[in-house]
């Protein structure tokens, strides 16, 4: 299941108003942290380039995969000549040391490289974690023992280890970026799936679970109707929180020779050139690396900023315009949480005042 | 206590016999010709067909991962042209490569592995938990603004942007450390620290800007704690209640995810190694992975899965040994 | 001497929009040796007052204005060090919640020696002497030995008394306490109310009580703050304010509180005719040594054993007992949320205990539950008017504007608006989404319908509302109804027949008279004489009474 079917179950559960926590209170909360909205910004903007990535090439004239020998001071080791790289008119951002490639183009197609793989990888994470998670909370015992145990494994694999292990045996002939996602998805469901797995045990033993048991509904009519849309919130959380962490592994694979294969230009096979080009064309290494840098920068603020803005408790120390009924609230909300699952039946009504 | 070393025991054998199946499903459906491979192109088709019987290559491939796990448990007798080679117990097998015992190479690359793992670790932990307490208990000052910055630059950092530019500014445009050869510790222990030096650097600060977020949330989780209020309210001093009352609660998550890292470090800082050329297990196992050599490959991934479970389990005792609360099952 | 002294107390919280006052214009003065008891529902303010007079705002962002003098220092206006010296050597606090109150790391002795040390320069073995003595003072058994143990291996009684035992550790001359007792069992809370009151008497404290209780109020102080909305609404000597009210919502504050020392007007008031309980309706639900397990192997909990009960048609038996008593479980049980381990539930006669879910389904819509908790017994992201038509859609009967009609319906006849159909469970008061699960419990037309603490979790006011509101309906429908709750006044309110429980058995059953007004057994009437009343007199013989050295002996509490 998709986050977008999950979210479509959302609102079929939910009718037709808006729910609580609807999207467009996600905005407002999201809209008044900064740093979450700049990183939405950049994100846009990476997005746009990845997938305008030849118009760009065209406009500034060049491509990839040409080398442009003439350009390169072979005297000096085949470093460009000119200043920064040799940056010139015809490449904006210079040429690629040792082969004379137009760098601007293999930045721009990078991206899509980059941005490319980590979405299918992080679709694959929460498709196979959620299934995983969402079996092992709905099942019996010995299915949650079975499921878990499985999970137990994937969480332990060192990923990127296995991931090389699996990347070399394919043959070459598979698309290299479809594989890399294909691995990582395979590979790092298994915190996704204990999430889910801890919110599903969680919803169950809440008592409008219960209600709807007593209301004659069928396991899966309670959990469709019930459990599904509470996982939306915590799935798109750490599916934000993933994706940077995809766009690394893919530039550290790539890094290591064994993601993407040349031609195919990546920020971090380009990195791996560089390190060896390091104290000859410096400014050959610090452009993928800024990049780099800045894209996991931003997906990491915009998953702080989506985590705070969906988590109602957090999101109730942001200065947001809620009321305060609303606040308080969600203040009980996790609360009621603990106490059910203590099941402490006697707990009073307590002072919310003084504390809150 | 018991029960819960026994249910870890057989956890941990689970991952591990699932990590040596998947590996050999995996190597034995790929492409490429072991036999081939360990006997170099200038064999003949005979020669290699006898070195594929000799290691059992003909087996289905249960039957060569029985023999496999046979060697682990009771060791394994190989025939050279010469003689017999004998692999004791723990016997991961022979390198299709190199015919060397993977136990031998595993012994070799162990030490850079562990010096560049240790080293980074009290690096990382000194200057993460340092950074997060500070910004803790500087809670909306300058100094909490500038670290949470300092923090977010290290998470999005991957370590090999670290270390290329720690590289570029060390060796290239400063000048001040020679390019880093690693020199085992037994040498010479000066060089050995003056040359894992930016290793250790590269990978603490991005471990380090992890640590800093997560002690700075659990100091701050603690310090909104009932009872933390309890002794506000009985006059006890700011410092003496984070000193004597919070900073346990609050480094307990801290020290139980640094023996996870650290076991996950000691199979993987593939990235480091490789960046900086220093020959350990991650090196290693890049290379045959490259070469095809699959006991290379899974023994590897066996002490790193190994040092994984064993990290998991320190980290279980650490929880229960902080707090009695927590029941080991 | 006049100890504390309060005047024009404002404390907000900002909220981002429009700062809500939680205490505005608040005035009061304690003398030394004297107990105020400030009373109030929640969100009165209350607990904010009393943080106020340590100074507990500072640093949290609330703003406090006014004046608060404790012993001569102005609070407000105090240096930090000033501040540190007055908290616990002047004023100690006695938190609510004894378990996070104390650091579960360290053991409870060294934690009240660390207190005793921050005012009193002593060494550490003399603090930890003085530790063991405070502890034996407050009545621990075997203190220097359960000085060493730590907060988790302690009762919740014994923990609220190690709290008071660091309280007094400190010597302090006011002791304020928030909410003392609202964690603890009715029989453990009059040990803890009894040890005050000693306390009190013999150290000679003055004391700050807040509390929601008026009950236990009553018995404990001299005067009486009550406070509504941040500001107080009446405010004199606790005999005169609880018998003549002068402020409307005393009053209602007061009639509002179930008395369990009074048969009541019952709520629950059967169709007139039928000679006595015992003779009305057919027997609608039977349960037949019902047992239920928790856990596996050495670890099995055994939460009921052995319960035998009838519920007749239109009746309603109430199921009375402590937490940890095992009475959540059988209510559980009686509607098969929860899977009976032995034993057998007859209705109309049919064993089915034992029927599967698909068999058990339509069976489902003629015994229903409403549950404890106003918050998590509502889907937050559903419709209040989504969650009531539920079993109607699970059933698949109706037509949806069929549904939809009924569900406004029965919206009306819980005293809610017909048009909050399409309203989320957070625009609800606690009160209000009680009645919403009222609703939805109704909606299948259910024969019996078991309430689960329906009103722990309310206000007294709106407590009271919703028990006359469950009788009404019960009248009117001829509903049957297992009331479960741990307060025995508001089951005596309600209920024709009662069961009480302990440790998982049925200890005691008979019909609501007989057992309030001659318990048989021994546990019943600890019960009963623990619980507090609003009247003084009553509440100080019941005090003597508990002192005495009885032959019957009070519940021990429970470890745990």
């Amino acid at each position: 299941m998709t986050v977008e079917t999950l979210s479509a179950l959302d609102g079929a559960a939910g009718g037709a108003a808006a729910p609580p926590a609807g999207a467009r209170q996600i905005w407002r909360r999201l809209r008044v942290q900064r740093a979450a909205l700049a990183g939405g910004v950049v994100i846009v903007l990476l997005v746009l380039v990845a997938l305008a990535a030849p118009l760009f090439a065209a406009v500034e004239g060049q491509d990839t995969t040409t080398y442009h020998s003439g350009l390169l001071n072979s005297a000096a080791g085949a470093v460009p000549y000119g200043s920064f790289g040799g940056v010139s008119a015809q490449h904006w951002l210079g040429i690629e040391p040792g082969t004379g490639r137009d760098l601007f183009a293999r930045l721009v197609y990078g991206a899509r490289t980059s941005l490319g793989v980590a979405i299918g990888a992080t679709v694959l994470q929460v498709l196979i974690g959620s299934a995983f998670g969402l079996a092992a909370g709905l099942g019996n015992r010995f299915a949650d023992g079975l499921l878990s145990r499985i999970t137990d494994v994937f969480v332990t694999l060192p990923a990127l280890v296995f991931a090389i292990a699996l990347l070399a045996v394919v043959p070459s002939g598979f698309p290299r970026p479809v594989l890399l996602a294909l691995v990582l998805g395979l590979i790092s469901w298994g915190s996704i799936a204990k999430i889910v797995r801890v919110q599903v045990l969680a919803q169950k033993s809440l008592d409008y679970v219960a209600a709807s048991r007593l209301a004659g509904s069928s396991t899966w009519r309670t959990a469709r109707r019930e459990l599904l849309p509470s996982l939306v919130a915590p799935v798109l959380t750490y599916a934000a929180i993933l994706l940077p962490s995809n766009i690394t592994s893919e530039a550290g694979l790539s890094f290591l020779g064994i993601g993407v294969n040349p031609p195919t230009s990546s920020w971090g096979q380009m990195l791996s050139t560089a390190s060896t080009w390091y104290q000859a064309d410096s400014a050959y290494v610090l452009l993928p690396a800024a990049l780099l840098f800045a894209t996991v920068l931003a997906f990491t603020v915009f998953a702080d900023g989506i985590r705070v803005a969906l988590d109602p408790r957090a999101a109730s120390r942001l200065r947001v315009g809620t009321k305060r009924r609303e606040r308080v609230a969600a203040v009980p909300a996790g609360a009621a949480a603990d106490t059910a699952a203590v099941a402490v039946p006697d707990a009073a009504s307590d002072d919310e005042d003084g504390t809150a | 206590m018991a029960r819960f070393a026994v249910r870890r025991l057989l956890q941990a054998v689970l991952v591990l016999l699932v990590l040596a199946a998947v590996l050999y499903a995996v190597f034995y459906l790929a492409p490429g010709d072991a036999a081939r491979l360990a006997c170099g192109p200038k064999c003949s088709t005979a020669t290699v067909a006898q070195i594929r019987e000799q290691m059992g290559l003909n087996d289905p491939v249960y039957v060569q991962f029985w023999h496999f796990l046979q060697g682990i448990l009771a060791g394994h007798d190989y025939s050279t042209g010469a003689g017999t080679l004998h692999c004791a117990a723990p016997c991961l097998g022979q390198s299709y490569r190199t015919g060397d015992l993977v136990s031998h190479i595993i012994a070799e690359r162990l030490p850079a592995t562990a010096s560049l793992a240790l080293g980074a670790m009290v690096l990382w932990l000194a200057i993460g938990i340092g950074t997060g307490l500070l910004s803790a208990l500087r809670r909306g000052t300058i100094v909490e603004r500038l670290l949470t910055g300092f923090t977010l630059v290290g998470v999005a950092t991957p370590v090999f942007i670290t270390g290329i530019l720690l590289l570029l500014l060390f060796c290239s445009w400063l000048q001040w450390l020679p390019y880093p050869t690693y020199v085992p510790l037994t040498d010479d222990p000066q060089q050995w620290a003056w040359n894992l030096l930016l290793p250790w650097l590269a990978l603490a600060l991005v471990e380090a800007a992890k640590y800093a977020r997560l002690t700075r949330s659990s100091m701050l989780e603690t310090l909104a704690e009932d009872h933390i209020r309890t002794f506000r309210a009985y006059g006890v001093r700011e410092g003496a209640i984070v000193r004597r009352h919070a900073l346990r609660g609050a480094l307990t998550p801290v020290i139980a995810l640094s023996a996870l890292d650290l076991g996950t470090m000691f199979g993987g800082a593939l990235l480091t190694e490789t960046l900086f050329g220093i020959p350990g297990l991650g090196q290693q196992l890049v290379q045959s992975v490259q070469l095809k050599d699959l006991p290379v490959v899974v023994g590897i991934v066996l002490v790193m899965g190994l040092a994984v479970v064993v990290a998991n389990a320190v980290a279980d005792v650490v929880y229960a040994v902080a707090d009695r609360r927590v029941v080991l099952t | 001497m006049t100890l504390v002294e309060v005047s024009d107390l404002r404390v907000e919280f900002p909220t981002g929009g429009a700062a809500v006052p939680a205490v505005d214009g608040l005035g009061f003065t304690l003398d030394e040796g004297e107990a105020l008891g400030l009373v109030g529902e929640s969100g009165s303010g209350k607990s904010a007052t009393a943080y106020a007079l340590l100074g507990l705002h500072r640093g949290t962002g609330a703003r406090v204005s006014g004046t608060v003098r404790v012993a001569g220092t102005d609070v407000l206006a105090a240096s930090d060090e000033e501040l540190r010296r007055l908290r616990g050597r002047v004023a100690a606090m006695v938190f609510q919640d004894p378990l996070s109150s104390l650091d579960p790391y360290y053991a409870v002795g060294d934690q009240i020696a660390e207190v005793h040390r921050v005012h009193h320069r002593v060494s550490r073995a003399a603090a930890r002497a003085r530790a063991v003595e405070v502890l034996r003072r407050v009545g621990i058994p075997d203190a220097a030995r359960r000085a060493r143990s730590r907060p988790h291996e302690f009762s919740g009684g014994m923990r609220q008394r190690a709290l008071i035992a660091m309280a007094l550790a400190c010597e302090p001359r006011v002791l304020i306490a928030d909410e003392p007792t609202t964690a603890l069992d009715v029989t453990v809370q009059a040990q803890i109310l009894d040890l005050l009151h000693e306390l009190r008497s013999e150290e000679g404290l003055a004391l700050l009580l807040v509390t929601h209780d008026l009950g236990v109020a009553a018995g404990n102080v001299d005067r009486l703050l009550v406070m509504r909305n941040g500001s107080a609404v009446e405010h004199g000597p606790v005999a005169e304010v609880l018998r003549a009210p002068e402020h409307a919502y005393t009053r209602a504050l007061v009639t509002a509180v179930p008395q369990v020392d009074a048969a009541p007007d019952r709520v629950s008031a059967q169709p007139a005719a039928g000679p006595g309980p015992s003779g009305r309706g057919e027997v609608l639900l039977e349960a037949v040594g019902l047992r239920r397990e928790f856990g596996r192997g050495r670890n099995t909990v055994v939460a009921v054993q052995d319960a035998t009960f009838t519920v007749r048609a239109g009746e309603t038996v109430g199921v009375v007992g402590e937490s940890g008593s095992g009475k959540t479980t059988l209510g559980r049980m009686l509607v098969r949320l929860l899977d009976p381990t032995a034993g057998e539930i007859r209705y109309r006669g049919r064993d089915i205990s034992s029927l599967g879910d698909r068999a058990l389904r339509p069976l489902r819509r003629e015994l229903q539950m409403v549950f404890q908790d106003p918050v998590s017994s509502l889907n937050p992201r559903r419709s209040i008017g989504e969650s009531i038509a539920d079993p109607l859609r699970a059933a698949g009967e109706l037509t949806d504007k069929a549904v939809v009609t009924k569900v406004k319906d029965l919206l009306e006849r819980v005293g809610l608006e017909p048009d909050w159909y399409h309203r989320y469970p957070h625009e609800f008061s606690g009160g209000q989404r009680q009645r919403v699960g009222i609703a939805r419990a109704l909606a299948p037309d259910p024969k019996l319908v078991v309430c689960d603490e329906p009103v722990s979790a309310l206000d007294v006011t709106t407590q009271a509302q919703v028990v006359s509101l469950l009788g009404e309906l019960q009248r009117d429908l001829g509903l049957s109804l297992v009331f479960v709750a741990h307060d025995l006044a508001v089951v005596r309110q309600v209920s024709d027949r009662v069961a009480v429980m302990r440790d998982g058995r049925i200890v005691e059953t008979g019909t609501v008279d007989e057992v309030y007004e001659s318990p048989q057994d021994p546990y019943t009437k600890g019960l009963l004489a623990a619980v507090p009343v609003l009247d003084q007199a009553e509440s100080a013989a019941r005090r003597e009474a508990r002192r005495a050295p009885d032959e019957t002996p009070a519940p021990a509490p429970r470890v745990g």
